[in-house]
């Protein structure tokens, strides 16, 4: 046992026994942060945000919520929306949370890969962070089941059916993961544990992963500047507040976050009061009934890009062609050869491809819920699907020839 | 300033997206053309029946028997409404609907004949009009019977077939059956003899009463069962119990769909039920109270916690602001 001095305040009692000023010192008033940086170095925060909102939520909603074939639908939209005292709105926040937390993934990814902030020595924050991005797309799709509306059975259906892997015909798996020949109660308790306990625990691992994956290399900055933060740090603490090429966590980068979180929130109630079908499909609140097939099955906005990968092409093709989507995202610092930490506008052929890939998502996206019927948008689907393949191939050769930005220039 | 730009692009890209997935898409999804793949508009006109969707449907499948057949259903149907109708006269009409219209909740030909008690207040004119000219065609759904004698309602031509009675009967309902209308009456006149609605423990018999003994609760679900039979038997179907359709579908469907169920979904058995601007306000309430009746909270609530994050969005500005004086 250590030697215990006696305490004269709370704070000091709490440094003796879990050295919290050394704590606030590593996470907060010293763990260094770029002063270059814009809005876009928010949404780290933000998402960690709208994540806690979407556990709040969830556990308000979770003490009503009752996992059978028999009774979530009405457990949803009468207990919750109707009975209990302002259960609608924890609802239409865990909803509008949902979805609004994979359009800051999507700022927070492409702002990532506009300034080249997952090459060397901060490949792991990538890999990090898309690790979350498919816990997140499994947490959505689980949790896309619970209300067991037409689309929660309709698109559970076509997602469990992915895993029959095209012409190997492994329905014995399908039914596995369903534990039934189609989506019933075992399947829906299933899904409702992964979506409340397992995955969750997942994303809470990850994020701790993810921040510190952080600490070493550091966030990046406007211009991908290299710092020595140390020097950097000794001159702010000095009191050279100009001079310093850093600011700490708490409170000046904060200070930033939480006015930008401001802005995110106006934002997001002003869908959960006036503007949510968008992220609670009206089909959804028609009763899962597996004799009636909706006449268009689409996923959640989120996921339309990679289902428009699958779509337009022959079963097995397009099982493989989905598969690679969404593996290849992970691979983006290894695919990358540029010696470059530099944003994409001073790389050259590489802002080219970078715009390119924006169109080509929000192409892809669009096309993966307009009608397959209509040839044009077939059509075009094909053509952006296959772009997107190809993407990454030239990603590799176009930054292979990339020339060095000699810094300081 | 190199930050505003920033968030112009991504909110154009945002919005783009949200302009694609959202109206456009679901524009792209619901439009229906007829076959020169030429878009049909399907717009709401008040709820006045006049024919006009009936016979540009009878157009479209190029059926010039049937398109003859509607114009000139329908020109009779003008001219019955172009007659000075007689109240007290129609009050004796107006014995011959009380036979089936009793109140006495039996199923009689697929469905419980409706309660008539404001059905000058809630129906429209026209459709009354028509509807007692010929029931399958009022409610456009005359392709579901050989002979609209065999509409349930099929015998309404052998009884009253005087325009002038026509013209009397419907004075008679305009006056003296309509009066104040609250949106569970307006409902349960128009819509229960085939839907239920769960939320509101409404079924084809109405609303379900409470009971003391367990027996006499299963004694009327069965009675329910059997009435839904019933109904499914006419029907083909058993229709939709209603509870959350005000929120599993937009206004605009809810609209032209209940003026002409056969525009948005061809071949349905739903027959149009002829409200009026009125009686659909009543029944749109009434469907908000069962399946969205947090409507009201919300739109009271929403200003307040917008609000409020402006003026935390302006502190923290501020605080912001202070916080980074002093840093170029």
């Amino acid at each position: 046992m250590a030697h215990f001095e006696k305490a004269n305040s709370l704070n000091e009692w709490m440094d003796q026994r879990i050295g919290l000023n050394t704590l606030k010192r590593v996470l907060n008033t010293e763990y260094w942060i770029p002063k270059d940086i814009n809005f876009l170095w928010a949404m780290g925060m933000v998402l960690a945000a709208t994540f806690g909102i979407l556990v709040i939520s969830g556990i308000f909603l979770l003490m009503y919520y009752k996992p059978d074939t028999n009774l979530a639908f009405d457990s949803v939209n009468y207990t919750i929306m109707a009975e209990v005292g302002y259960g609608w709105l924890w609802r239409h926040i865990h909803g509008i949370g949902a979805s609004l937390v994979f359009l800051i993934i999507y700022i927070h990814m492409f702002t990532g890969i506009y300034y080249g902030s997952y090459k060397r020595g901060r490949e792991l924050i990538w890999l990090s962070g898309m690790g979350l991005f498919v816990a997140f797309s499994a947490e959505a799709f689980s949790g896309y089941m619970l209300p067991w509306g037409q689309m929660s059975y309709w698109a559970g259906m076509v997602i469990t059916n992915l895993f029959s892997g095209g012409s190997l015909e492994a329905y014995g798996l399908v039914e596995w993961i369903r534990g039934d020949y189609v989506p019933g109660d075992a399947y829906l308790t299933r899904f409702f544990m992964l979506h409340v306990f397992l995955i969750p625990l997942v994303i809470i691992g990850l994020i701790v992963l993810h921040f510190g994956t952080l600490r070493l290399p550091h966030v990046n900055n406007q211009e991908g500047a290299e710092i020595d933060f140390e020097e950097a740090a000794d001159l702010w603490k000095a009191g050279k507040r100009k001079e310093s090429k850093v600011i700490p966590f708490s409170p000046v980068f904060l200070s930033k976050d939480v006015f930008v979180m401001g802005v995110y929130f106006i934002l997001f109630f002003y869908l959960v009061f006036y503007n949510f079908n968008f992220a609670m499909d009206p089909v959804n609140f028609d009763p899962a009934d597996g004799l009636k097939t909706p006449a268009h099955i689409y996923p959640e906005w989120y996921f339309l890009w990679s289902y428009e990968i699958l779509r337009p092409f022959s079963k097995d093709v397009g099982l493989i062609a989905f598969g690679i989507a969404q593996a290849a995202l992970f691979f983006l610092p290894f695919i990358d050869r540029s010696p470059n930490v530099a944003p994409a506008h001073k790389r050259g052929l590489f802002k080219y491809w970078f715009w390119a890939l924006i169109v080509i998502m929000i192409a892809l996206t669009a096309l993966g819920k307009l009608p397959p019927t209509d040839p044009l948008f077939a059509t075009l689907g094909l053509i952006f699907a296959v772009a997107f393949l190809f993407m990454g191939p030239i990603l590799f050769v176009i930054t292979m020839f990339e020339k060095k930005i000699e810094k300081g220039a | 300033m190199r930050e505003l730009k920033i968030f112009a692009v991504v909110v154009f890209f945002s919005l783009l997206t949200y302009w694609l997935v959202e109206p456009y898409a679901h524009h792209q999804m619901h439009m229906k053309v007829d076959k020169d793949g030429k878009e049909i508009v399907i717009k709401s006109h008040g709820f006045t029946y006049d024919g006009t969707d009936d016979i540009a449907e009878a157009e479209r499948k190029g059926d010039a028997a049937l398109v003859t057949k509607k114009k000139a259903f329908w020109a009779d149907v003008k001219t019955v409404a172009a007659l000075k109708g007689n109240a007290a006269a129609g009050e004796t009409v107006f014995a011959n609907c009380i036979g089936c219209h009793n109140g006495a909740n039996i199923n009689m030909g697929g469905v419980i004949p409706p309660n008539l008690d404001h059905s000058g207040a809630i129906y429209d004119k026209n459709y009354l009009i028509a509807l007692i000219k010929d029931p399958a065609m009022a409610g456009n759904v005359d392709h579901k019977y050989a002979d609209t004698s065999l509409h349930p309602m099929g015998s309404i031509k052998f009884t009253v077939s005087d325009n002038q009675q026509i013209a009397d009967v419907v004075a008679y309902m305009q006056e003296k059956k309509a009066g104040e209308v609250t949106p569970k009456e307006a409902f349960t006149e128009a819509c229960v003899r085939c839907h239920a609605v769960r939320y509101t423990k409404t079924t084809q018999l109405g609303d379900t009463p409470k009971f003391k003994h367990k027996k006499d609760e299963l004694a009327h679900e069965i009675k329910v069962i059997e009435e839904q039979d019933l109904v499914k038997a006419y029907m083909g179907n058993l229709p939709p119990d209603l509870s959350m359709m005000i929120r599993a579908r937009g206004e605009h469907f809810m609209e032209t769909f209940i003026e002409n169920p056969q525009g948005q979904l061809a071949g349905t058995s739903m027959p149009r039920v002829g409200l009026n601007q009125e009686g659909y306000e009543k029944v749109k309430e009434y469907l908000t109270e069962a399946g969205d009746p947090s409507k009201k909270a919300r739109e009271q609530l929403g200003p307040w916690v917008i609000g409020f994050f402006v003026f935390f969005t302006i502190l923290a500005f501020l605080w912001k602001k202070s916080m980074w004086r002093d840093l170029h």
